[in-house]
């Protein structure tokens, strides 16, 4: 476990139901500025909606979910979310406004001027390897990958301390998929913010974070590295849920 | 700030709309009406000749209604003449006051505020025909005939059915009950009669198609029907007001006998001349008058209708977006709220066109507005016209996918923003497809506006039924067709200004 003074986001005995289902069983989790978490689990282990937690589109029923110090409310959260991104699965992007004016929409009621809007679309693009042109293209016109592109730059627009990514590749076919978990990690490395990432799968998730948090019925079973989740598992759970993903990384070698 | 603008445009423009009936100092405004049948459109007509001839500034409401109808407009000052009749008066309106004289109904008259004229010479009554030929087969000469013919089927005008002094007291005062009768709009009645749809029909005294049907009537041996004298019922008011009005009003005492008034409907109703031409005619003849009559092309009608009912869907559609598109995005926000908002625009459709009009009447009487002409009209268009853009509305909002509201919402814009930059673009094909559904509805109800005196393309559709004169109805259903598609083609075009073009890629 981190210590407190680095911890960027902290939940204390976060609990969350959905009428029978307990989604959030009393969690406790910190997590450290400037490090990417991943949030791994079986679907319905509630990795997604501890991720809607943090940036609140999911209030807690009991606990305290904390962002630098101070506790999420409705009076705070829009000042919040303007401090984090958050890119959804199908990406989420307007399909009504372009690519551009989808990812300039945040700077644009935040009070940028134009210029300095250009100049941040223009250095977003660079970052996400994004042709300048591809931006003045509707949703619909572009590809599955484009548009998570976009996504992300829309969800880096205003310089978010923290991004937020549920499934990012998820919709995305495995070459692409790949090739965009590459460019997210040097994404990463270059922006050094604190990533909290959702994923299903554990290569990915291994692959682009510096600590796994492994979740079963609402949870946390254990969180590290995956040397640790391999060596010392908490729970007979860890090892049954490292080897079946193991399992599916040997077929894929075999077949490649 | 827009919507409050509209507001105060609409409401400006409606309070214009009444203010032109009191501006006129030097010249009294006065309103005639008559009811829907041509001898009353015809009274009605040299009514208003006569009180312009007196110096008013006079209208004519033609074919405004029922009795009930243009009996409460009087009352509530919306009109201020209309032609009756004593039977109607004494039996209908009056039942609870049992008059038995003329004078009686005159007092009775007076202490409801309304005046009226000595009658005018012509006893319309209530009366039973048959087709000559078939009476002389049966043998039928009298009411009382009927008893012994019970295979006949009679057909009464719904108005006859109804009241007290047509078909429920006939039928007891002559012991009629074993026979069969049924509704039927009076205006086909002669021609069920002569297809032998029907035996009899129930017609008045001194209708035009006694002759051309070649009808018997009914001998009324047991004197039940009362006597219909003709008169002029007027506000007691307008005594004081324009006592010139009046005054020529009461010249017409005794100057219509009954074989007068059947001519005059006959010119009318078989030799298609307007009401405005004869009735100028007869005040010629009678009092030596001149009254220019200004024969109105067909063109220029059209060109009069098209206005009138451009008018009635433009401001009934324009109250309807003001109010209905606040109400479905809050009906979509509050989802209990919106519940029961659907229930209530929902139930507003179900009441049938007629009887909403009518229901309107009183609570607008009572608010100070028109409870006839174009007010009540719009307002019955603008309350049919929420449902399909509060649902769509509601539709539309409800319909956005949870990943793209949850991705507004992350991104900490304002609600305001989401709203107008998010939600109701997505929304908006939804949205313009309700209001087109409303304004292409609107189109065809507003027709019915002519029932109550809105005009429109129902006017010639109301007259031509009257009248049976079929080129008469195409003048305004051809126009009303025509502009109800062209109503749709406009939202088509519009739908490519206003939805915006990344919808409309992402549609297949």
């Amino acid at each position: 476990m981190q210590s407190a003074q680095s911890a960027i986001i902290s939940l204390a005995q976060v609990t969350k139901t959905f009428g029978a289902l307990k989604a959030l069983d009393a969690v406790d989790l910190e997590l450290a500025a400037g490090a990417t978490t991943a949030l791994i689990g079986p679907s319905g282990c509630g990795k997604s909606t501890l991720l809607r937690l943090l940036i609140g589109l999911v209030k807690p029923d009991g606990g305290r979910v904390a962002f630098d110090g101070e506790s999420l409310t409705s009076a705070n959260l829009a000042a919040m979310r303007k401090r984090m991104g958050y890119v959804i699965q199908e990406g989420g992007l307007f399909p009504h406004l372009t690519a551009r004016v989808n990812v300039t929409l945040p700077a644009r009621y935040a009070g940028w001027a134009a210029e300095r809007r250009d100049a941040r679309v223009a250095e977003l693009a660079e970052l996400v390897h994004l042709a300048p042109a591809t931006l003045d293209r509707y949703p619909a016109q572009l590809s599955g990958g484009q548009r998570q592109r976009v996504s992300l730059m829309r969800a880096l627009v205003l310089d978010p301390e923290v991004l937020l990514l549920d499934e990012p590749f998820g919709a995305l076919d495995p070459m692409i998929r790949a090739r965009l978990q590459d460019e997210l990690r040097n994404i990463i490395r270059r922006l050094g913010k604190t990533v909290v990432l959702v994923s299903h799968d554990l290569a990915e998730a291994a692959y682009l974070g510096d600590r796994l948090v492994l979740m079963r019925k609402g949870r946390i079973v254990q969180a590290g590295k995956l040397k640790e989740m391999v060596h010392a598992p908490a729970d007979p759970f860890v090892t049954k849920f490292v080897r079946a993903q193991r399992r599916t990384l040997k077929v894929d070698k075999e077949a490649g | 700030m827009r919507a409050v603008r509209l507001l105060v445009v609409v409401a400006t423009l409606l309070g214009a709309a009444r203010a032109r009936a009191e501006t006129a100092q030097a010249a009294p405004t006065v309103t005639v009406a008559s009811k829907k049948f041509t001898e009353s459109v015809i009274l009605g007509e040299i009514a208003r000749q006569l009180a312009a001839q007196a110096g008013a500034d006079a209208q004519h409401r033609a074919e405004l209604g029922g009795t009930r109808v243009l009996w409460n407009a009087l009352r509530s000052g919306d009109i201020d003449i209309y032609p009756d009749y004593t039977g109607t008066l004494i039996v209908e309106i009056l039942a609870d006051d049992a008059i038995g004289s003329l004078d009686d109904l005159r007092a009775a008259l007076v202490e409801r505020g309304v005046g009226m004229t000595d009658p005018l010479g012509f006893n319309n009554t209530y009366a039973l025909g048959m087709l000559a030929e078939r009476a002389k087969e049966l043998g039928i000469a009298r009411i009382s005939d009927l008893r012994t013919h019970p295979e006949l089927v009679l057909g009464f005008s719904n108005e006859f059915m109804d009241r007290r002094d047509g078909w429920p007291g006939l039928r007891a005062a002559y012991g009629l009950t074993n026979v069969n009768a049924r509704g039927l709009d009076h205006d086909v009645a002669y021609e069920a009669l002569a297809t032998g749809s029907v035996d009899a029909i129930d017609l008045y005294a001194t209708d035009a198609k006694i002759r051309k049907y070649d009808l018997t009537v009914l001998d009324d041996d047991r004197g039940y029907f009362p006597r219909y004298d003709a008169v002029i019922l007027y506000r007691a008011d307008l005594a004081a007001r324009a006592p010139a009005v009046v005054a020529n009003l009461q010249r017409l005492a005794g100057k219509i006998p009954a074989q007068a008034m059947i001519a005059l409907n006959a010119r009318v109703e078989e030799d298609r001349e307007s009401e405005a031409r004869v009735a100028a005619d007869f005040l010629a003849e009678s009092f030596g008058m001149t009254v220019a009559v200004r024969e109105r092309s067909t063109f220029d009608l059209i060109l009069t209708y098209t206005r009138e009912h451009l008018a009635l869907v433009g401001w009934s559609m324009l109250a309807a977006l003001i109010v209905a598109l606040p109400l479905g995005i809050a009906a979509a926000a509050w989802p209990r709220f919106g519940q029961g908002i659907l229930a209530v625009v929902g139930i507003i459709q179900t009441i049938p066109a007629l009887a909403l009009l009518v229901l309107l009447m009183k609570p607008l009487t009572l608010v100070g507005l028109s409870g006839i002409g174009d007010t009540p009209a719009i307002v019955a268009l603008f309350l049919y016209s929420l449902l399909p853009i509060v649902r769509n509305t509601h539709a539309g909002l409800r319909g956005i996918t949870p990943q793209l509201r949850e991705s507004a919402e992350a991104l900490g814009l304002a609600r305001r923003v989401i709203l107008w930059r998010i939600e109701l673009p997505l929304a908006s094909p939804t949205i313009l497809a309700g209001i087109k559904t409303a304004a292409v509805i609107n189109v065809g109800f507003a027709t019915l506006g002519a029932l109550i005196g809105a005009g429109g393309y129902g006017q010639p559709i109301l007259t031509g039924i009257r009248l049976q004169d079929y080129g008469l109805i195409m003048q305004g259903a051809v126009p009303a067709a025509a502009l109800a598609l062209i109503v749709q083609a406009a939202f088509e075009v519009a739908e490519r200004f206003i939805v915006p073009k990344g919808l409309r890629l992402a549609r297949p």
